[in-house]
């Protein structure tokens, strides 16, 4: 019973066997258990688990897969710190307002449009009441602080970050019974006439089967699945880093696609950064970051600018700068700033490479010594004199380069110069499944499915089809786990769907 | 990637907190590592002993092992903290004899002083073995000589704690007319009597069983109320020996009696809670080899207020002597080993909030300054932002 020893610690025996009874028969020569629940949760994040918890607020019997270990559970939820939320006054946790046209506009801007309005609203204006419904289960809230000030009034922060609301919603949902299953792989699911029938996992090298009623999908995109993103990519593909866990690899996206799922969003588009190219390949999450681009000069392998550094403030543009690195040769860069920087950027993880000379720096870098020289050379003499100012779109610009820099260019001329090494780290993918209001999966032909629901980043490409706007994943993966572990719930009751009553509510609101 | 050496592990993982500042929300510690882009080994012991170790970081970490980072800021503050006593502590020597063994030197000198006292008292007359009717302890140890010994140990005490201080406050860079503000010292006493830290911003510390719980900052609060109680109750009587020559023993309800027995029942239920949540809180998130040291004080505490409640209780009987030296015996343990035993985590946990509160109150806004526009600058900075999924 490899099953039954995993449950050890989550929950009572007696909910065991009112939720889930197992049977033994053969597949393939394996023992297999198959296993019975009224929902099923594919995926173990921050969406999984609004989905794990509202189900059971219906009464349903709840099972939830993890693929992770118990230690790395929580997928790319774990690296999250805020979700953003519309409200009309200040909150306990949120400064002044935030309005719907607000809201609205931001991630309109930040999508060029590839939104749909009509579910972006209806989570927009859900999104003002996730706060008390996750202190509810046990999250904690802080204060912005150092850094992130600048977002007080529009997202809320969770005390300790993502890590330590996974771990709140775990524990909530362990006490209310939800059944947790670690180091669980979906194998294979099948849709027959929009019904999602028998799901197939591994645990523990052994195949089982899982007899559910309803199955929400939760199990995040495929930015850790480096083959994939080469169909797009090519070959550069495998010089990307991930930022978030190795567990994203789309196979339960893949699957639903295959099986006749409406498909949303960019299949050959990625978010990405640029980040510290000595990050780990995977799950080194905020802190590969650096800073220092708008600050210096940015050089590709050849020891030549190829953009703009000083286009717009850093958070406004290290979105582009990975794309812009993926297409560098070998998919590297080198971020280089003088001494009169250090201290002006949060601070990195990784030491930067240092030297006295500009010859010294592209010896120890690796980069051609003349090209290098030449670059910061031309660079510092067509810089024009102006007061440095990196809180204000300064006026220190230069003048007859290509690519000009455009603000914050000041001449390399201060030892000892350094070094970032730089590449493209993943975060999360675009493509995904449609979804109606109720976060039904919707078929090819438009149709819902009668029994399959979709949460998170999985679906998000719904909302946010381009861009991103800081905290709107997890208030998706919020808004629509609680929407699908609900529905799916209410359907396994026989109560009605509870959509038309908060669109009223949403309209109300608004 | 870990390193064997406290302070550089330290180090290493300081520099990674400060590149992520997710848990800035949980106490001083991250807000004053904020404020500085390198760590020496005076800002490491600063931000130690500013590390209540709740541990709530420890749980929320992304990083923490078995992640390749592995990052674990309790665990390597607390290592830090108590190579820290020996460092500061005055005599070097007694200092570092106690960091080596800390219950054995603890024990060895209680014994020694106990010896000494029944040695003195014998000496100078006292009749140890003798039932006193009306519980007259003096007849057995003579007030002077308590005094004198009680008096000299005080004195040296106090001594040893300011050099401490001194030596804590130099290794900082911090200026002695600092020392001066009285707005930091309300807040560092403010931030140490409600133990403001030990709450994990407001999430309790997740012990004994990682459930959430204030249950270690209320045996805290009773172990340390309950010992500043039984302090009173010696100071009254001390007041009242020489400014009323009013002798004890006191009546049962007498002043220094229902301090002494209210701060001795905290004195009891404070310190077991505490050695209780000792030995099956999270080990991973405490310095192992500090275990006994820690254990080794709370043990004292445990042993004063029994035998000083049992000596109120049984102080017409014969077994006043005994106990009485056994009283006397551990508060002086105590007392020689407060300025390097884990007593001495208040004093230099209280400097550290110290210099937290005129850190702040000097508006450091520290190294930095990110490269996004000012607040105040409004709808610029709205969208774009640091990332977080």
């Amino acid at each position: 019973m490899a099953v039954r020893s995993r449950e050890h610690g989550t929950t009572s025996i007696a909910v065991w066997k009112t939720s889930v009874y197992s049977c033994i028969h053969m597949v393939n020569g394996n023992v297999s258990t198959a296993l019975k629940t009224d929902v099923l949760v594919i995926g173990g994040g921050n969406a999984a688990l609004c989905a794990a918890l509202s189900a059971r607020e219906e009464g349903a019997e709840v099972l939830l897969l993890e693929r992770a270990p118990k230690d790395f559970r929580g997928g790319n939820s774990r690296h999250t710190r805020n979700l953003r939320c519309m409200h009309d006054a200040p909150t306990e946790v949120l400064e002044d307002a935030y309005s719907e046209e607000e809201y609205f506009n931001d991630l309109l801007r930040v999508t060029g449009g590839r939104t749909d309005e009509r579910l972006a609203r209806m989570t927009i204006r859900a999104s003002a009441s996730c706060t008390g419904w996750m202190r509810g289960y046990g999250v904690l809230f802080q204060r912005p602080l150092g850094g992130t000030l600048h977002l007080g009034r529009t997202n809320a922060f969770f005390l300790g970050g993502g890590k330590a609301l996974v771990n709140a919603y775990y524990r909530a949902a362990e006490q209310m019974g939800v059944r947790i299953l670690y180091e669980a792989r979906v194998t294979d699911l099948q849709v027959r006439d929009g019904r999602c029938g028998d799901v197939r996992v591994e645990i523990d090298g052994k195949e089982h089967s899982v007899d559910a009623a309803m199955v929400v999908v939760a199990s995040g995109g495929f930015e850790a699945n480096l083959e994939w993103l080469g169909e797009a990519w090519g070959p550069a593909a495998e010089n990307f880093i991930v930022r978030g866990c190795p567990y994203n690899r789309g196979e339960v996206l893949r699957m639903l696609l295959r099986e006749g799922a409406a498909e949303i969003g960019d299949p050959t588009q990625c978010h990405a950064v640029a980040i510290d190219a000595r990050a780990p390949k995977f799950d080194g999450g905020i802190v590969t970051r650096l800073d220092c681009v708008s600050l210096g000069i940015v050089v590709n392998r050849d020891g030549e600018r190829f953009y703009d550094e000083g286009e717009d403030f850093w958070p406004k543009r290290y979105a582009i700068w990975g794309r812009l690195v993926a297409r560098q040769p070998e998919q590297i860069a080198y971020s280089i700033i003088d001494s009169k920087m250090i201290g002006r950027f949060m601070p990195s993880v990784f030491p930067p490479v240092q030297a006295d000379t500009i010859e010294e720096l592209a010896v120890a870098l690796d980069l051609p010594v003349l090209a290098l020289q030449r670059t910061v050379s031309d660079f510092n003499r067509a810089t024009v004199a102006a007061e440095f100012d990196h809180t204000v779109l300064d006026g220190c610009h230069t003048r007859g380069l290509t690519p000009e820099k455009t603000h914050w260019a000041q001449p390399l001329d201060t030892p000892p110069f350094s070094a970032y090494p730089l590449r493209p780290g993943i975060t999360f993918t675009y493509l995904g499944v449609k979804v109606d209001q109720a976060a039904r999966v919707l078929m090819a032909d438009g149709t819902p499915s009668a029994n399959l629901f979709a949460a998170g980043e999985v679906m998000a490409g719904n909302i946010l089809g381009e861009g991103y706007v800081a905290g709107i994943g997890m208030t998706i993966g919020t808004v629509f786990g609680r929407i699908a572990g609900r529905e799916a719930g209410r359907q396994v009751a026989g109560r009605a769907p509870a959509v038309a009553s908060m669109d009223k509510e949403g309209h109300h609101a608004a | 990637m870990q390193r064997d050496d406290p302070l550089q592990e330290g180090e290493r993982i300081m520099t990674i907190c400060n590149a992520c500042r997710y848990c800035e929300g949980y106490c001083a510690v991250f807000p004053a590592m904020e404020k500085r882009l390198s760590f020496t080994s005076g800002d490491l012991n600063y931000l130690a002993n500013l590390c209540h170790n709740c541990g709530e970081c420890y749980n929320a970490c992304q990083y923490a092992p078995p992640h390749e980072f592995a990052v674990n800021v309790p665990r390597t503050l607390a290592e830090i903290r108590n190579t820290s006593y020996a460092e500061y502590g005055w005599p070097g020597p007694l200092a570092r004899a106690f960091a080596r063994n800390g219950l054995g030197t603890a024990l060895l000198v209680a014994a020694l002083l106990s010896a000494a006292m029944v040695a003195a008292s014998m000496i100078l007359g006292g009749e140890l073995w003798s039932a006193q009717p009306g519980g007259d302890f003096y007849a057995l140890v003579p007030h002077n000589v308590m005094v004198s010994m009680f008096g000299s140990v005080s004195l040296f005490v106090l001594f040893a704690f300011v050099m401490g201080f001194v030596r804590f406050w130099r290794h900082g860079g911090e200026s002695m007319a600092d020392l001066l503000r009285g707005r930091a010292w309300r807040e560092a006493l403010r931030d140490s009597l409600t133990l403001r830290y030990l709450h994990g911003g407001g999430a309790g510390c997740n012990q004994p069983d990682r459930e959430r719980s204030t249950l270690r900052r209320w045996f805290h609060h009773l172990t340390m109320y309950g010992f500043l109680l039984c302090f009173a109750a010696t100071s009254v009587a001390t007041v009242y020996h020489y400014g009323f020559g009013w002798v004890a023993p006191y009546g049962y309800f007498s002043v220094p009696n229902i301090l002494g027995t209210v701060g001795g029942v905290g004195l009891v239920i404070g310190p077991a809670g505490l050695l209780w949540i000792l030995y099956v809180r999270d080990a991973a998130t405490t310095d192992p080899s500090a275990r006994g040291a820690s254990a080794a004080f709370i043990v004292l505490l445990l042993l004063i207020s029994v035998s000083g409640l049992a000596l109120m209780a049984l102080r017409s009987t014969q077994w006043m002597g005994v106990l009485l030296i056994v009283h006397l015996a551990v508060v002086m343990a105590l007392f020689i080993t407060m300025p390097y035993g884990k007593f001495v985590h208040g004093l230099y946990r209280g400097v550290a909030l110290l210099r937290y509160a005129l850190e702040e109150a000097r508006g450091e806004q520290g190294p930095t300054t990110r490269t996004v526009p000012k607040p105040q600058t409004g709808h610029t900075a709205r969208a774009g932002t640091r990332d977080s999924g």
